[in-house]
């Protein structure tokens, strides 16, 4: 085995495992659409955050402007303080609503950001004041056995 | 050709794990000299070698060769002492992924800076004082033991080494490659101005190339002298070896409960 | 009474012998830390001259591509057929790409790839060095002052630690093609879904890039084992044997312990 045909045979070998490592990172993975634009910090505070985790994907008419970068306890409040990294290309005004959704019936839970009518747009750092929390699946159900109950009740 | 002693080794111990090898040994290899060590199998001679070489270290003692203390050398100082070394192994220990030229090449490779024409010359010229320069281009699994064993020796004093050691250099020959190799080993100490030592069962093919042999056993030195003296010795343990007889001081049987006892007396134990 | 002496007996010889063993055990560990350490200072020249290392990229690496491949495409395959018999019942059939592409990417790639590489190119770097070893190959290149470690065993670390991460990686891409050729040619799964929700699932630092450190965590593990298993092999042919089952079975354990420890420190729910 020449020196030149086992430099080829290896050059051939990391070139295949670089392709699939390129393949993997572009095509399987997030590499191509992910964003290196710098992101700016918001937080926001949420009665019940629900499911929500960490990395869940924060959008807007249902694009992806964010991630969710961390979430707290706040043990005065006794409130959940989450904080968004979000796209620095994107601002959003002062009175922007941010909601706890949930894709699909049973799906993940992400953040959607309603956009209000302020001129004034939110600096890095700054507080989300308009919140919704998540919908509690066994809040929604005692609420809708207790309407049942009370429509019964009315019909009698 | 300087006078004096290549190899000393004094009065040294040396033991593999609790088993006792050498057992305060003492011998001298004079310069320029062809010398023997011989004796029954696990006796200790190749530990000598080993010691010699510097693989090994005493327990207790000294290994003195060209007057540098073999195991007070730091790392490479012990290399740079192995450059003038050259030492045959049992079954020639070739290295199997290479061919024959690139085997006797090796140390010209390694620790020289000479052109690659300069190296073809000279590995040709060492494989042809061993007889073997048309098998260059071979590679070690095509070639019989015998030419083995004579490629690892042109390998050996591939930088004409100051020293050479052979380990067994005679076991499992034909008669025709036994005497080529004991000529050859004899010729190339005197063309190189080397000395020579061997470790060797061979007694009568010993007796004609050699200048001075050890007789070894238990790890103790128990005869020496030149061949002629080896050949008139009256000690028993050097007698047996040379003529070769079944019994004497090293015996026959291994240790064993006597004979009538194991037959009839076993008989009683046995059943019960 | 002579009875209880006996069973007393055995039992005390029992437990020395497992004392035996543990101190053995013990005893090699504290050799192997050694011998890894000497390694690593012996190193230099599997750089300096490197193509020692290429030329055991070659036999480590390159000439495990055909198992490699071959196993990553059936692996993937097969996990395509069994997801989506799964998936489909709930509904899900379009979430394949994902349970495919994370099953590999996190833990089959990586593991399975090291293991194959550990029967494959473990096994014949121990049954070379260790038959080097028995065949005094390494005491005489020691004798003719060239360092075996250095010429010998390092190259083959390094050639094996380079060839790990990328075996994955190839690994992983064919089963994710192994996985598209059946649940989309074969079964008819949606192409578009099967791609772009994928994408969407499988996130590079955390998921791709957790595969690549460990690929690179077993290839330093499978490596030292089979290199040392063959530096230390007892040097006759049952030795040799011997030391290659060693390389074969310990690199598993190896492999399987790690990637658990690995993967509680890398995928843990935020």
């Amino acid at each position: 085995m020449s020196r030149k045909l086992l430099d080829l045979w290896v050059g051939v070998f990391v070139a295949l495992g670089v392709a699939s490592l390129l393949f993997l990172a572009l095509k399987v993975g997030n590499l191509a659409t992910a964003n290196f634009s710098e992101t700016y910090p918001l937080t926001a505070n949420f009665v019940n955050i629900g499911g929500l985790k960490v990395r869940a994907p924060v959008k807007s008419a249902g694009v992806v402007v964010g991630r969710v970068g961390d979430i707290r306890f706040d043990p005065e409040t006794y409130e959940a303080v989450v904080t968004f990294n979000i796209d620095g290309r994107y601002r959003f005004p002062k009175d922007t609503f941010a909601l706890i959704l949930t894709s699909g019936l049973l799906g993940e839970q992400y953040v959607g950001l309603d956009p209000g009518g302020d001129e004034a747009m939110l600096k890095a750092g700054e507080v989300i004041a308009k919140t919704q929390s998540a919908v509690v699946l066994e809040k929604l159900i005692s609420q809708f056995m207790f309407n049942k109950a009370s429509e019964g009740s009315s019909e009698k | 050709m300087p006078a004096g002693n290549l190899v000393e080794i004094k009065d040294l111990d040396f033991a593999y794990e609790d088993r006792p090898i050498l057992d305060g040994i003492s011998l001298e290899i004079p310069r320029g000299k062809v010398v023997a060590i011989m004796g029954g199998s696990g006796c200790g001679k190749t530990t000598l070698l080993r010691l010699i070489g510097g693989q090994l270290r005493p327990i207790r003692g000294d290994v003195l060769v060209d007057g540098q203390s073999v195991p007070q050398l730091a790392n490479d100082e012990l290399y740079a002492l192995r450059r003038r070394m050259g030492m045959l192994f049992q079954f020639g220990a070739l290295f199997t992924d290479i061919s024959v030229f690139d085997n006797v090449a090796y140390q010209m490779r390694e620790h020289t800076d000479l052109t690659e024409e300069l190296i073809r010359d000279m590995v040709l010229m060492k494989l042809n004082a061993v007889g073997l320069r048309g098998a260059h281009q071979l590679m070690p699994a095509e070639l019989s033991g015998g030419m083995a064993r004579r490629v690892a020796l042109a390998r050996a004093i591939a930088l004409d080494p100051m020293l050479i050691m052979y380990d067994e250099p005679f076991a499992g020959l034909d008669p025709i490659s036994l005497g080529v190799i004991g000529q050859l080993i004899r010729k190339l100490n005197d063309a190189l101005g080397a000395t020579t030592i061997m470790v060797t069962h061979d007694i009568q093919e010993s007796l004609l190339i050699v200048d001075f042999i050890y007789f070894m056993s238990d790890g103790k030195i128990v005869a020496l002298g030149t061949p002629d003296e080896i050949r008139a010795s009256k000690h028993p343990f050097v007698h047996q070896f040379v003529f070769a007889e079944a019994d004497g001081p090293v015996p026959f049987h291994y240790p064993a409960t006597p004979l009538a006892q194991e037959l009839l007396g076993k008989g009683a134990h046995g059943r019960r | 009474m002579a009875d209880d002496r006996q069973d007393s007996g055995a039992i005390v010889s029992a437990v020395a012998s497992l004392g035996h063993r543990v101190n053995e055990a013990l005893l090699r560990l504290g050799f192997a830390t050694r011998f890894f350490l000497m390694l690593l200072i012996w190193s230099g020249q599997s750089f300096r001259r490197f193509n020692l290392t290429i030329r055991e990229v070659y036999f480590s690496g390159f000439q495990s591509l055909l198992i490699i491949m071959v196993s990553g495409l059936f692996i993937g395959m097969v996990l395509g057929m069994q997801g989506y018999e799964t998936l489909q019942r709930y509904g899900s059939a379009d979430a394949l790409g994902v349970l495919v592409a994370l099953s590999l990417v996190r833990e089959l790639g990586p593991v399975v790839a090291a293991l194959l590489f550990a029967s494959r190119a473990g096994s014949s770097i121990t049954a070379e060095i260790g038959l080097m070893k028995a065949t005094e190959q390494l005491t005489a290149m020691d004798m003719m002052a060239v360092n075996p470690i250095a010429r010998v065993v390092a190259p083959r670390f390094w050639g094996g630690v380079i060839s790990m991460p990328l075996l994955a990686a190839l690994f992983s891409a064919t089963g994710v093609f192994g996985g598209y050729l059946i649940g989309v040619v074969f079964i008819g799964v949606d192409e578009g879904a099967f791609w772009s929700q994928m994408q969407a699932s499988v996130d590079f630092r955390y998921d791709i890039w957790s595969g690549i450190v460990k690929s690179f965590v077993f290839g330093i593990a499978v490596s030292l084992i089979a290199v040392f298993e063959g530096y230390d092999a007892v040097p006759t042919a049952e030795g040799v044997s011997s030391s290659i089952k060693g390389t074969v079975v310990k690199s598993a354990l190896a492999i399987l312990a790690l990637d658990f420890v690995l993967t509680s420190f890398m995928f843990r729910e935020a």
